[in-house]
């Protein structure tokens, strides 16, 4: 039997290195890089952050930052090396023969300016078509991303958009010109799990109709399963394994790539332990949020109910999942518990009190008893502070402690979440998102809560990070006994961490029950959406 | 916006009526006050003193003068100067236009140029323009206005012969030309240290721009730098820079009072001083109050400036 023919090379990067300016970890962004992309495939390069895979992308846009420089390699487009194009030649390029999108779509368009024109800027760059061939383009693209009422979306600004609205957008601008190469940068990590399943087969789906290639950056494997060709396995800048994505998910060679393919948080089947003759430490009932809006002079009030007659039970040394997709009504409902929104109707009753009925003096004495983390670690840190300074102040404040039993505090917290004692002097921009993420879990530990409330805690790190991060919780739930309100839009890293798990849509409890009937025996049409939304369960 | 824009008039009317109310006050504490002037007239007694008084209303309970001078300005009457006699509202116009002429231009030469050089300087951030413009503003900032309004006069007026060394128009002349000729070494004095300020500012405010990710978006379509920079960073550094502007309104008005007595221009800095040395109360008052006025408007149009250009507040 003939071999078939091997498909064509369209993008041919060879021996890359880039060197990292400075006093930095390592000298190179990206050592010896060599891959193929081949015509019509889905390339996946996947590493944690820091790999070097960004910078890889950066390096075929010629979009590399100032600081960095190209050491030596080629990067070869169809026999051209682009690493030594002429800026003016390279333009030409862009957005035309290879496009990108990028992570974060909200902070990826300009917020001045309409979608449409912003996808039309595509088309006068390179000059393509008349005024009004042009316009249509336009509307047909925003057509074949699925956006609802192209004519009029045209004329939308970014903010008036959800984050996957924007995301198609991204993908309408990228694509107006038909390009041989996309290269998605991590486009749907800052999307929840019902999107990110959407964006995905959006992309595989225009991918397969025009034979385009395209090179996809993530940093989890389960997207990779659902999406890949082909893998690349980066680490520290080198490639460690690369190889046909189906035979490196079911045969991974490197110690990394196993511990990468480890980290991704599965559906457990079994439930934890439980034991019902453990104290209830918080009580909701029928709890309700709404938001009144009024959109403009003379027009009607809007009402939003984001917290719809909920109510749940939770234990002590119990964690309860509240899942759902943005704008479900989960961290209002967050912020409900912990009183930085008033309720409208309800009880949430919590150390023996109805804190819905408590003005705000009298619920000041239960406030260290709940405590939040927060999704992102490194907003929530004041940066002139150190995170000795971070840890002691509120404790201080609230003269529940000493200066220096605070300090003494501090100093046995940070070794509680693992960082070293020495990160008691040191400021928030000299860790890992990681150890932020420690930092804010042992902000909130400083109190001894007997409840803590984690909104999105694990959402912005890596799945390796986050594996980690939900360990260290485990372990101290298991040691201090405290209950745990996860908020989460990620159905695995629920069902990791949860006793119970509470799904809400548009405000209101589609399902309340413990992870393997949510999960594995779902009843409601929602919940089985978002259960075939997580990623790599094809795999 | 309708109903954003009645709020904010609505507003505006409180807070100048409270500036009225306190100014009216304050000046009544102030010791002194308009009879000390006729005083020193040779032969003046006291008898002739009450009777002016009474003329003039000023021995009427405070809150009556107050509401009576309130109810007049209402109606378009400001009152009239006790120095001359002349309608205070022709004096201020006359003064306004004298300090709006040489204000606005020295200010949109520092807002063009220094808008300018801060782009300039962001764009090629740690280059040797950057550097020098750096060095520069420092000496611009450093530099007392006074002693380089003078030096200039030294130079362009004494010296070369190119420049008047002040007033804002030749007697007898008028034209245009006569106007620019006059009003070209105090603009420039004047902006020096505005076009340090401003580009400062817009550096920063561009810096902040440059390294958001719809730059590389715009990069990454394939746009030129120049329209990357035109169509995407501009507009976006420029959106703080103008409440900046219209906080600069005030500065404006209470005048280069410094400028204006250097090159002896007739403008409202000078007549405020001027008008407080002969306790001329009607004039200060007409000139409290046209700032305040100006201020308020200036404020409310940055305002709506900013709603036009940025959808996100013009939409919410």
């Amino acid at each position: 039997m003939p071999n078939p023919p091997p498909p064509e090379v369209v993008l041919s990067m060879k021996g890359l290195s880039i060197v990292l300016p400075g006093l930095r970890d390592r000298p190179h962004a990206v050592r010896d890089v060599s891959l193929d992309l081949r015509m019509g495939e889905i390339l996946c390069i996947i590493g944690e952050s820091g790999s070097g895979k960004s910078v890889t992308a950066s390096a075929i846009m010629g979009l590399l930052p100032d600081a960095m420089r190209v050491e030596g390699g080629q990067v070869l487009f169809r026999g051209t090396d682009l690493l030594t194009l002429p800026e003016a030649r390279m333009r030409t390029l862009r957005g035309k023969s290879v496009s990108i999108i990028f992570q974060d779509p909200l902070s990826a368009l300009n917020p001045l300016m309409t979608i449409g024109a912003q996808i039309r800027e595509v088309l006068d760059a390179h000059h393509i078509g008349t005024i009004e061939g042009r316009a249509a383009r336009v509307v047909e693209m925003l057509t074949e991303v699925g956006l609802p009422d192209p004519p009029a979306i045209q004329h939308q600004y970014p903010f008036r958009l959800s984050g996957g609205q924007r995301q198609r957008v991204m993908i309408a601008m990228a694509l107006a010109l038909d390009p041989d190469i996309l290269i998605a940068d991590e486009p749907t990590t800052a999307l929840d799990v019902t999107t990110q399943a959407q964006i995905l087969s959006l992309i595989r789906a225009i991918q397969r109709r025009k034979g385009m290639s395209v090179l996809f950056i993530t940093h989890d494997f389960g997207v990779v399963a659902d999406i890949a060709d082909r893998v690349v396995v980066m680490e520290k800048g080198l490639v460690v394994e690369q190889g046909d994505a189906a035979q490196v998910l079911r045969a991974p060679a490197h110690a990394y790539t196993r511990k990468l393919i480890a980290a991704v948080p599965g559906l457990r089947d079994a439930d934890r332990p439980r034991d019902t003759e453990k104290p209830v430490v918080l009580e909701v009932r029928n709890l309700c949020k709404t938001y009144r809006t009024r959109s403009g002079f003379l027009s009607r009030v809007r009402e939003v109910r984001a917290v719809d007659d909920i109510s749940f039970t939770l234990r002590k040394g119990e964690t309860l999942g509240i899942v759902g997709e943005s704008g479900s009504g989960k961290s209002s409902m967050g912020k409900v518990l912990m009183k930085l929104i008033p309720a409208d109707g309800g009880e949430i009753r919590f150390q023996g009190e109805n804190t819905v009925a408590l003005t705000e003096d009298a619920f000041r004495p239960l406030r260290p008893r709940i405590q939040m983390i927060f999704q992102d670690p490194y907003a929530s840190l004041n940066p002139r502070f150190t995170v000795g300074q971070a840890l002691t102040v509120g404790p201080v404040a609230h003269a529940r402690l000493t200066r220096t039993a605070a300090r003494r505090k501090a100093q046995e917290v940070l070794g509680m979440v693992g960082l070293d004692a020495s990160a008691f002097d040191r400021y928030p921009h000299e860790f890992s998102g990681g150890q932020r993420q420690r930092v804010g879990i042992a902000r909130a530990l400083m109190f001894d809560p007997e409840v803590i409330v984690a909104d999105e805690a694990v959402s912005a790190l890596d799945v390796s990070i986050q594996a980690q991060v939900l360990d260290l919780l485990n372990d101290i739930q298991r040691r201090t006994r405290l209950a745990m309100v996860f908020i989460t839009h990620d159905l695995r890293v629920a069902s990791q961490i949860c006793d119970d798990v509470l799904v809400m849509h548009r405000g209101r409890m589609v399902e309340y029950g413990p992870p393997s009937q949510i999960f594995r025996a779902p009843r409601h049409a929602y919940t089985r959406s978002l259960v075939d939304a997580i990623p790599g369960r094809a795999a | 916006m309708l109903r954003y824009l009645l709020s904010r008039l609505g507003q505006s009317a409180i807070l100048l009526l409270i500036v009225s109310c306190v100014g009216f006050c304050v000046l009544s504490l102030a010791p002194g006050g308009p009879l000390s002037q006729f005083a020193l007239s040779p032969g003046m007694t006291q008898e002739q003193l009450t009777r002016i008084a009474d003329q003039m209303g000023l021995n009427r309970p405070l809150p009556v003068q107050y509401m009576d001078w309130l109810s007049h300005l209402l109606r378009g009457d400001w009152g009239v100067s006790y120095r001359d006699g002349q309608p205070v509202l022709a004096i201020i116009q006359r003064h306004l236009f004298a300090t709006l002429l040489l204000m606005g231009t020295s200010t949109a030469i520092a807002i063009v140029l220094g808008s300018a050089i801060g782009i300039a300087s962001a764009v090629r951030r740690g280059g040797i323009f950057d550097h020098t413009m750096t060095v520069m503003s420092m000496v611009a900032l450093s530099i007392p206005t006074f002693w380089f309004g003078l030096v200039a006069i030294y130079v362009f007026s004494l010296n070369l012969g190119w420049l008047p060394s002040g007033g804002m128009y030749a007697v007898g002349n008028g034209s245009l030309a006569d106007y620019l000729h006059h009003l070209i070494m105090p603009a420039l004095v004047l902006a020096l240290v505005d076009v340090a300020i401003w580009s400062r500012y817009m550096r920063t405010s561009t810096l902040n721009v440059v390294h958001q990710d719809f730059v590389r978006t715009a990069r990454a379509k394939g746009l030129t730098r120049r329209r990357v920079l035109m169509k995407h960073i501009l507009g976006n550094s420029l959106v703080p820079m103008i409440t900046l502007a219209g906080l600069q309104l005030p500065v404006i008005l209470g005048g280069a009072l410094v400028t204006e007595t250097v090159f002896t221009w007739p403008g409202m800095g000078r007549l405020f001083l001027d008008s407080l040395g002969y306790s001329d109360y009607p004039v200060v008052m007409g000139l409290l109050m046209a700032s305040a006025l100006l201020v308020v408007v200036g404020s409310l149009a940055a305002d709506l400036i900013v709603a036009l250009i940025d959808p996100r507040i013009r939409l919410n």
